[in-house]
């Protein structure tokens, strides 16, 4: 044949490199082409906020007494965790049921970048949804009291935190049967996990046996971190909790997909 | 002349089922291989194994002298494969398509682009390539997922019934661009459920049933065994079967025939078609009433039922591909129906 294939070998990670951004490009048009879903990732956020300042808030004790400063911080990770859960739960599921996948399987294409791609560009909805927070944020009264670096360094714990949960999602997205199931299955377990936490309502005002659990929950970690940082406080120990978590979480989950991800193939 | 894909004793089985039971091919460097089997026989598998998507439970396969068991990787660079179902991406355009793929099979930016265009244009999608895949036809799409997979100009291509569902004229193209490819020399591996496309592509084919193979020549030699054309004769009273197979026998001088015993008579005879009007008259005389009168070519099921004395399994289970064939019906019929009789099988 006129055209043989240079292949990988010592110039194997440009390839990786190139094939996590094919993965990643493809990803973010998905994104693009999918207005609806990327509003609903807009919208939720926007009405959490509006529905605790408004509708609870009013109710909920919290230390120092703004309802909205406690709130943001807890929303932003609560957001961002159904973010990347959701979409790469439902992504990854979506292309398992499709020929693609096993296009890409018969392919001399990375598995690990497959991945990698994917979760990548799932920051980038991320990135919007946190604006549109921030955004939010400001018009409900919450004032970013803290100094630049450390608010900087708030966020990105928070992307990274997020990023680590998007390869738990993929192993979600590759167990169950498909889209629908990810939709649903992959999602609802944030519910008790980001409320049995300090998102909402300090953890103190939670029963004794429970409190045992919503006081080292990561969420409870990276809220309290946030919050410290957001305000001008130091977060002591839990800055690094959150970061030992989200570490933790990628080296568990992020090998594990890709293994499983291999053994979906030959 | 080297083998290109020598797959020897594979076995595979999913749970209780056994998909391939000692399946052993090899198809010649350059030549046409067309697996012929009904529905659920295991020709995915054995694609999907091939292809190096699935490991079989037994067995050895080597595709271009390479253990693609052992050195899977070694092999993609290598094959192209279309599977049964389209496999694109829906909300990419055509060209965004062939372009992440030409990409992903190492090409440069501008080859993947330039090859991107050229397999578009020589597959009659220039004017889709920048519409999303989601608004092809059935038959773009698939021609779509043909230049997908011949984007590095695999030496050894594997179409997984290519043509199932399609309408003629996609049929059609599928089968040109299949006919340049062997031109150029590619290795083709083929499964169809239809003996006509088996025929008309593949200088060898393997009947397969219950995955393993029961039966293997040239395409002719398989139709030879079956024994020329089928008229079919669907009587207006069931009644006349008795007059209407004395008919018959006097005008094919004892072809095979069979009833149904619900006014359906099959006559297998050579030259089917030049029998028609003789057989008509015949009728008449009779006194035989003929609702309609059918001439086919022997499909599939038919080389099925000589070879192993039972009806193909019918298509069952996968509610897919029936929607599919409810599309566009099998193209072995080629039927000089005189009553007209809509039926798939
Ligand atoms: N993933 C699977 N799980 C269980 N059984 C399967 C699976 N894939 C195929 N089979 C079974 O294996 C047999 C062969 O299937 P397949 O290779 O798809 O046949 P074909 O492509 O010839 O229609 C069938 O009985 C089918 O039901
Ligand atoms: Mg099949």
């Amino acid at each position: 044949m006129s055209t043989t294939v240079e292949h990988a070998g010592a110039h194997g990670y440009r390839w990786w490199i190139s094939d996590a951004w094919e993965m990643a490009l493809r990803n973010l048009k998905h994104i693009q082409r999918t207005p609806d879903l990327l509003m609903y990732a807009l919208i939720q956020p926007v009405m959490f906020i509006v529905l605790f300042r408004y509708v609870l808030g009013g109710a909920i004790d919290v230390p120092g007494g703004d309802y909205s400063q406690f709130l943001l911080p807890g929303i932003f990770v609560q957001m961002v965790l159904f973010g990347s859960v959701a979409g790469t739960a439902v992504g990854v599921a979506d292309d398992m049921g499709r020929g693609i996948m096993d296009r890409f399987r018969s392919m001399p294409v990375s598995r690990s970048a497959v991945l990698v791609g994917r979760t990548l560009s799932e920051i980038a909805r991320n990135l919007v949804a946190v604006v549109v927070m921030i955004a939010a944020g400001l018009l409900v009264g919450f004032r970013f009291d803290g100094d630049p670096l450390p608010m900087t360094a708030a966020f990105a714990l928070l992307l990274a935190f997020g990023y680590a949960f998007s390869w738990l999602a993929a192993l979600i997205g590759m167990a169950v049967s498909g889209a629908e199931a990810a939709q649903a299955g992959g999602t609802v377990w944030l519910f008790p996990f980001t409320f049995i936490s300090s998102t909402f309502v300090p953890v103190s005002s939670m029963p004794g046996w429970l409190q045992a659990y919503a006081e080292h929950s990561p969420v409870t970690v990276l809220v309290d971190t946030l919050r410290a940082w957001f305000g001008g406080h130091d977060a002591g120990s839990s800055a690094w909790q959150s970061l030992a978590w989200t570490v933790g979480v990628l080296a568990v989950c992020a090998p594990a997909a890709v293994a499983r991800y291999r053994g979906k193939s030959a | 002349m080297a083998d290109a894909i020598v797959v020897d004793a594979l076995r595979k089985d999913y749970g209780d089922v056994r998909a391939l039971d000692g399946l052993s091919l090899t198809v010649a460097e350059g030549s046409v291989l067309g697996l012929l089997g009904p529905n659920g026989a295991g020709k995915t598998t054995a694609v999907r194994i091939l292809a190096t998507l699935l490991r079989p439970d037994a067995g050895t396969v080597e595709v271009c002298g390479i253990d693609a068991l052992r050195s899977p990787q070694r092999v993609r660079p290598l094959i192209g494969l279309t599977g049964q179902y389209a496999a694109v991406d829906e909300k990419l355009t055509g060209f965004e398509n062939l372009r992440m793929l030409g990409r992903l099979f190492r090409l440069g930016r501008t080859q993947a682009r330039q090859r991107a265009d050229e397999l578009l244009e020589g597959f009659g999608l220039a004017e889709a390539a920048g519409r999303p895949v989601r608004t092809y036809s059935g038959g773009m799409r698939r021609r779509l997922d043909l230049a997908a997979s011949l984007i590095a100009r695999p030496r050894v291509v594997f179409l997984d019934e290519p043509t199932t569902g399609l309408d003629p004229r996609s049929r059609a193209a599928i089968w040109r661009i299949t006919e340049d490819l062997v031109a150029e020399g590619t290795t083709v591996l083929l499964t169809t459920q239809y003996l006509e496309e088996a025929d008309r592509l593949a200088e060898a084919v393997a009947v397969i049933d219950q995955g393993r193979v029961i039966a293997r020549g040239t395409p002719d030699e398989l139709k030879n065994r079956v024994g020329g054309e089928r008229v079919e004769i669907g009587l207006t009273d069931p009644g006349d079967a008795e007059r209407a197979q004395r008919a018959v026998r006097a005008v094919t001088a004892g072809a095979p025939c069979s009833y149904d015993g619900e006014g359906r008579l099959v006559v297998q005879v050579a030259g089917g078609a030049s029998l028609m009007p003789e057989l008509m008259r015949e009728f008449d005389t009779a006194g035989v009433a003929v609702a309609d009168l059918a001439v086919r070519r022997p499909t599939l099921d038919d080389v099925f039922l000589s070879l192993t004395g039972r009806p193909s399994p019918a298509p069952g289970q996968d509610t897919r591909k029936e929607q599919e064939e409810r599309e566009a019906p099998p193209p072995d019929r080629v039927a000089a129906a005189t009553g007209g009789r809509a039926d798939g099988r």
